[in-house]
């Protein structure tokens, strides 16, 4: 009798999600069609001001100078999200495998200087096509991912103050850049047009290292303990 | 004209399809696998919309790590799994 209930209830439920769903998708396909078919949008006005950006590249422009400010935001979640997966630990012991096969030994050592130098070509030709210190963080951060895999485990020296420092300088810089334009007399992040380029480059370059870093710790999948290196050095 | 409708259609129903099945796959690792050819797909999608820097990040963020860190998440869930059982002691198994 009472699974008889239940399967009625689970049905009725369901008819019941069926129809909220339904609803939900007459509701979002008429405010699509309510839409006016010729939106104003942003790109006029950021095509206008492009010379005062300091970069060629609309994306580039709007992300590290008009709208500078979410990117800093943006930074500060990656470093937040990070902090939330070192609170649940260390480094599993998973981190200690055996050792990989000849094809996962080469690959990193022929792959890894060649990621380094696409990363960095992103990072340069961000400035006035497709790429930007987002992209090149996250072939860095690949090129990070490869070398764990791999079963390269960072240097008990690194691990301390040096690791905290890089994940940090991305938005230490922006920050900083920030405060000091502030102490200037301008606004925050509004760069002096004739150094803008320079700054843009300057807090993209701090960014992408630390991307590239957070990524790669992040996979790492806790804090690293440097406890358990020395002792895995040392045998 | 054409063969740009028909590759268009196609990419909309790949994404759907790959969409659907790594929904519903019951393997977690089936699921992972077809989310990060969902994001190759997803890549190619943004190219055809002239959007290549959101194509570049979809190709290495939404595919490449995000891929990579949903299965080292897999790898560590199954390797607690293992520890669970092999931690549980003999008499507990009668239950």
């Amino acid at each position: 009798m009472r699974a008889a209930d239940h399967s009625w209830l689970s049905l009725a439920s369901r008819w019941v999600l069926l129809l909220l769903l339904s609803a939900l998708a007459v509701g979002l396909g008429y405010a699509v069609l309510c839409l006016s078919s010729q939106a104003p949008g942003l790109g006029e006005r950021v095509a206008e001001n492009i010379e005062t950006s300091g970069v060629s590249n609309p994306v580039t422009a709007v992300l590290l100078n008009f709208r500078g400010y979410d990117t800093l935001l943006e930074m500060g979640v990656l470093l937040v999200a990070l902090l939330g997966v070192w609170s649940l630990g260390s480094i599993p012991e998973q981190c200690e495998s055996p050792p990989p096969g000849p094809v996962l030994n080469m690959l990193p050592r022929l792959l890894v200087p060649v990621l380094i130098l696409v990363a960095g070509y992103l990072l340069w030709v961000g400035a006035y096509a497709p790429g930007g210190a987002f992209q090149a963080g996250s072939v860095l951060g690949a090129a990070g991912v490869l070398l764990l895999l791999a079963g390269w485990c960072p240097d008990v020296r690194l691990v301390g103050l040096p690791l905290r420092i890089v994940l940090a300088a991305g938005l230490g810089m922006f920050f900083t850049v920030g405060m000091v334009l502030i102490l200037v007399g301008r606004q925050l992040l509004e760069y002096p047009p004739a150094l803008a380029g320079t700054l843009i480059l300057l807090i993209e370059a701090a960014a992408t290292l630390s991307i590239g870093i957070t990524l790669a710790a992040l996979f790492l999948g806790g804090r690293p303990d440097k406890e358990r290196l020395r002792r895995r050095f040392s045998h | 004209m054409v063969l740009q409708w028909g590759f268009d259609g196609m990419l909309v129903l790949a994404l759907l399809w790959l969409a659907w099945r790594a929904l519903r796959s019951p393997d977690l690792f089936t699921a992972i696998v077809l989310f990060i050819a969902f994001g190759l797909v997803m890549a190619l999608a943004w190219v055809r919309l002239q959007a290549p820097d959101v194509a570049l990040a979809e190709a290495a963020i939404g595919a490449g790590l995000t891929g990579a860190l949903l299965l080292a998440a897999l790898a560590r869930l199954n390797d607690l799994d293992d520890r669970i059982n092999d931690d549980q002691p003999m008499g507990t198994e009668k239950k």
